[in-house]
């Protein structure tokens, strides 16, 4: 648990975090909440030679409203995330994410920006991003470019970020009236990763039949997961059990998991199945209890 | 029942906060990690990635050259010392630094020497090793086919089989086996787990070339153990050895054995100078250190046609690993497997047990059970629920059919055991009426009709703890006695030193809480030492719930006999005779002149200025206690589950546990240990495993995948008491640390096999994780 030596900076300005990325490329790391960095460095899994820890920049930490965009920004602590009224009274899918994410001690540190950006399948955020068709805000050296959040994994811990980008903000498009979330993670204890998670979120018209519906997936596959097959199948029913149990199949049908200690492949597409059927029907309930 | 002491004396049976708590809730306590030592240099060990390969270079020159490396010992280097191999506690042997292979993954290669750990970590990475792939034995049942690579080459025998050991009478059992109308199987297999201490191993070692004492601060369970050890294998003088045992961050067993990495330390600190520290990480600690269990059971029981039990027979197969480092000190290469009998009358009982080496991490410790007790409580009280399905009785009115009766006490096992005391049926009944047995059985059997899954699970286990009596005992020869020094300082306050070393069991507590009751001087004014080799008596140190039975009887021994000192002076001061004298807790007093007294302080200021002529002056005492026989505590705990069969989780609704450890010192204390204990228990039965893929390349070795629970996955315990003292010990009691792990994970098992039984499910494998429980339910046709 010892790392390997390297240099620690520690940037005021984003234009002076994005200039030290140009400087050093793929020899630095950016810290935020390090809850996922410092173990991997610790067992020497990651070896940066630069560390660049973005947490002296200000103007990172908010959750706003405003253009028709809930907006998160990248430095947002997931305990931040529990404690903010809009997002209890209205992102029931992230309220239930960032309760899920591992303990209070490191939601206390851990960031919305770096659980994104780490682009680990197994993180929790990225299947609530997905099922909410987020979009991620990159900052580099011209500009800010936004990209959409079904482009952003790339592969096992990469992401569609440059080098020399930085995440910046999370824009969540403001859900419809009678919108309802929620996420279910399978866990063999609280603060492992997800043996599987599904995150569900739909909006409904006044009969109950589905207007938009997103599904995400956790650790269900060497990326994370947007089951659009169920998707595009919900919208336009009625979200009732059957057609519920059948988008869970559908979902459970792009979820390609791999066997390991928390069960075999066989297992885990089981548990998408039956935790997307979970998720959609909390997800319906709360979204028929909205006015 | 003892008699009760004011709570300002606080002896046995107040529940009064732990002494040591002060310390340790203010961080300051002073653990391994904590020593420092001007002019410290820190050792870091270089592993071997395979489980099995033939070593064909090691190169050290790039290691060496980077600034601020001070050393890299390889097992050459050591074996020109003659310390390249050592000895286990059990009759084997075990490398300290590979020589010519490696026979498991993260087994010991090179030890690397530097001014900071950085450097030392760094330098670790830049030995080059050449290996030569070895073909690998991980399956334990494999290891006697013709085929398997024989692992031991220095063995003269070449053989994988460590030992063969039997017990009992195997014609009569097999005979009534054969005779029997029914008859039970179950194949058990108890899989390799870790204690996982939350301080790993580690150590300082300093040696003062001018005086030629040697200092190691061990994170050692057994400090005296632990010194003879080094006096025996280093060949230094015995008195030129100073073990000391600071505090320790919890033990159960994984700090009983000698590691390399403290005889590495020590040649590290001979060879450069200068004291050495070496700490190990998470990881090395779960892979290479001490493992328990990995026991491949099978039991089989014979009955009547209404469920009286005839005999037992078992066969077990135990997973060594590369090393018999079994630490364990019985003269029985099982330990104490042969309690496997359990709480049960059987008038006929044969165990047999294959020990063998296979590429793991050696072993196996007594993880918070006394040398295998686990095993046999798990295997026979499993082996109970399926003959219960078998006879399709209730588990509960099998084992009140078979139990040994109260009035059979002392009892004599089938397998040699002479149990102390016990009334089984009495900790059962206050069990059933806690949990509300009737009432949970009729839901149950309500909610089978709506198609939901639930279970009760019973454990009537027997503990045997206190090791132990030398007829039976010895480690490297060493008896298994233990002692207390006790001196009563002349303002009547006291220090007493142990043989003992706690690991978190709250000695500085319960300790003193003994001197107050058998001294009358308040717990708070009893100060409690034990670690240090040079101040503290001999003794064979804390595991095997040992320390109340031995140190606790030598506590009271030695206390008694200060008494009877304090009742000479008391009647010197008083002049009467001795004769004329009763005592009271705290004082002397003249029969029929109440007022005439005298407090054990003013006899304690008397020992020191004022006791008779020709009188030794001075109160104190020393005892060194040699059990006449083991306890055996015992209990009954009940589990009751929900199973969630979308997802194959179980949630264990409650748990009553009653435990039965005879008199008890501090009830607080004692609460604490079973919450401990059972909260392990639950990890075992539902979370932990250490196992190997086909290379050998270990699974969960690392917090990842090794699960500890939290208090969100714990349930909330309840606890309850029955109280048969143990006819042998000074004051009744019995151990009781290890009860709740020894006991608990066949009532979670049985409780989940219980929810399933109706589905003709007969046994499951621990540990029940969800996706196991899964497949069952889908090849039953219960789940999708």
């Amino acid at each position: 648990m010892i790392p390997k030596a390297f240099d620690y900076c520690r940037p005021k300005t984003l234009p002076e975090a994005i200039s030290l990325l140009q400087q050093h490329g793929d020899a630095a790391k950016i810290l935020s909440g390090g809850e996922s960095l410092i173990p991997m460095m610790k067992m020497r899994l990651a070896q940066p030679e630069y560390l660049i820890d973005i947490n002296q920049i200000s103007g990172l930490e908010y959750i706003k409203e405003e253009d028709g965009y809930l907006k998160i920004g990248a430095l947002t602590r997931e305990a931040d995330l529990e404690a903010s009224d809009l997002i209890r009274s209205k992102y029931p899918l992230i309220l239930d994410t960032a309760f899920s994410i591992a303990d209070p001690q490191v939601r206390n540190l851990a960031t919305v920006g770096g659980n994104l950006a780490h682009g680990d399948p197994a993180n929790d955020h990225p299947a609530t991003m997905l099922a909410l068709n987020a979009e991620v805000v990159a900052t580099g050296p011209n500009g800010e470019r936004s990209i959409p959040i079904k482009e952003f994994f790339v592969s096992l811990f990469t992401t569609a970020l440059q080098p020399n980008e930085i995440l910046t903000e999370i824009r969540i498009p403001a859900p419809p009236a009678k919108s309802g979330g929620a996420y279910f993670k399978l866990e063999r204890k609280v603060g492992d990763f997800a043996t599987v998670g599904v995150a569900a979120q739909v909006a409904v018209d006044a009969k109950g039949v589905c207007q938009q519906a997103g599904i995400g997936l956790t650790n269900a596959g060497g990326t994370p997961i947007k089951a659009e097959k169920a998707e595009e199948f919900l919208r336009g029913k009625p979200l009732d059990d059957g057609n519920i149990s059948q988008a869970a199949s559908l979902a459970a049908d792009d979820a390609h998991p791999s066997s390991d200690l928390r069960g075999p492949a066989e297992y885990k597409i089981s548990m998408v199945r039956e935790l997307t059927k979970r998720a959609l029907t909390k997800a319906v309930n709360r979204a028929s209890q909205e006015r | 029942m003892l008699a009760k002491t004011l709570p300002e004396i606080g002896g046995m049976g107040h529940p009064i906060k732990r002494k040591e708590d002060l310390r340790f809730i203010q961080g300051k306590g002073n653990y391994i990690d904590d020593v420092q030592l001007p002019g410290m240099i820190y050792g870091h060990m270089v592993r071997s990635p395979y489980a099995h390969a033939r070593i064909t270079a090691i190169r050290t020159e790039e290691a060496k050259k980077l600034p601020g490396v001070l050393a890299v010992i390889t097992g050459e280097d050591l074996a020109k010392a003659n310390l390249a191999w050592m000895p286990t506690l059990f009759h084997d042997k075990q490398m300290v630094l590979a020589t010519g292979k490696v026979l498991f993954q993260s087994q010991e290669v090179a030890f690397v020497v530097a001014e900071d750990r950085y450097t030392a970590a760094d330098a670790a990475d830049l030995v080059e090793i050449d290996y030569e792939e070895l073909p690998v034995l991980i399956d334990p049942h494999k290891s006697q086919d013709s085929d398997a690579p024989i692992l031991r080459e220095d063995r003269e025998e070449k053989s994988n089989l460590i030992f063969h050991w039997e017990v009992g009478d195997r014609a009569a059992t097999d005979q009534a086996m054969k005779s029997a109308p029914v008859t039970a199987k179950v194949n058990a297999f108890f899989p390799r787990c870790h204690p996982a201490p939350l301080e790993t191993c580690g150590c300082v070692i300093d040696f003062n070339s001018a005086t030629g004492k040697l200092t190691a601060w061990i994170t050692s369970q057994a400090p005296h153990a632990h010194r003879t050890v080094f006096a025996l294998v280093a060949g230094l003088p015995e008195q030129n050895i100073r073990v000391i045992s600071p505090d320790i961050g919890g033990g159960f067993g994984n700090k009983v054995p000698v590691y390399p990495g403290y005889v590495c330390a020590a040649v590290a600190a001979l060879t450069v100078g200068r004291p050495v520290k070496w700490i190990e990480t998470r990881s090395e600690n779960l892979q290479s250190t001490g493992f328990a269990r990995d026991y491949h059971m099978e039991a089989e029981l014979a009955a009547d046609k209404e469920g009286r039990l005839k005999a037992l027979r078992v066969k077990t197969l135990a997973d060594h690993g590369a090393f018999n480092a079994a630490a364990q000190p019985t003269k029985f290469p099982a330990g104490l497997f042969s309690i496997c009998t359990g709480s049960y009358d059987f008038s006929s009982a044969f165990c047999e047990v294959d020990g063998v080496y296979t590429n793991k991490a050696p072993g196996g410790i007594a993880y918070r059970c006394s040398f295998r007790v686990t095993e046999a409580a798990y295997l026979i009280e499993r082996a109970m629920d399926v003959l219960a399905q078998e006879l399709k009785l209730d588990p509960v009115e099998l084992r009140r059919k078979n139990f040994i009766p109260p009035e059979k006490f002392p009892y004599s096992s089938p397998l040699g055991w002479s149990y102390d005391s016990g009334n089984y049926q009495g900790a059962l009944d206050l069990a059933l009426e806690r949990i509300g047995y009737n009432d949970l059985r009729k839901e149950q059997a309500e909610k089978r009709e709506r198609g939901e899954l639930m279970g009760i699970g019973i454990s009537s286990f027997t503990e045997i703890v206190g090791a132990g009596p030398s007829h039976t005992f010895d480690i490297l020869g060493l008896k298994m006695f233990d002692s207390a020094e006790l001196r009563v300082h002349p303002t009547g306050k006291a220090i007493m030193r142990m043989g003992t070393k706690s690991q978190g069991q709250g000695h500085e507590t319960t300790y003193a809480q003994i001197v107050a009751q058998e001294l009358g001087i308040p717990a708070a004014d009893v100060a409690i030492e034990e670690g240090d080799t040079d101040t503290a008596p001999y003794g064979l140190g804390t595991y095997a719930s040992r320390s109340t039975p031995t140190s606790g009887a030598a506590a009271a021994l030695a206390a008694r006999k200060v008494r009877e000192k304090a009742r000479k002076i008391a009647a010197h001061l008083l002049e009467v005779s001795e004769e004329d004298l009763e005592w009271e807790p705290g004082k002397f007093s003249v029969k029929g002149a109440p007022g005439k007294s005298k407090t054990i302080q003013e006899i304690a200021f008397a020992a020191y200025t004022n006791f008779p002529q020709g009188m030794e002056p001075g109160l104190e005492a020393v005892h060194y206690y040699d059990p006449p026989n083991l306890t055996f505590p015992f209990g009954t705990y009940i589990a009751v589950v929900d199973i969630d069969k979308g997802t194959g989780e179980v949630k264990v609704r409650r748990f009553v546990a009653v435990d039965d450890c005879g008199n008890i010192i501090n009830p607080m204390i004692v609460e604490g240990q079973v919450h401990g204990g059972l909260t392990e228990g639950l990890a075992i039965a539902f979370m932990q495993e250490i196992s190997y893929d086909e290379s050998g390349n270990i699974q969960g070795g690392t917090f990842m995948d090794y699960l500890v629970p939290t208090a969100v996955e714990t349930p909330h315990w309840e606890t309850g008491h029955t109280c048969t003292p143990s006819p042998h010990h000074p004051f009744g009691a019995k151990g009781v640390g290890e009860s709740p792990n020894v006991g608990s994970p066949a009532a979670f098992v049985n409780a989940v096999v219980d929810a399933l039984s109706h589905l003709g499910v007969k046994h499951i494998d621990m540990p029940l994780s969800p996706w196991k429980i899964w497949q069952i339910l889908k090849d039953k046709g219960v789940t999708q």
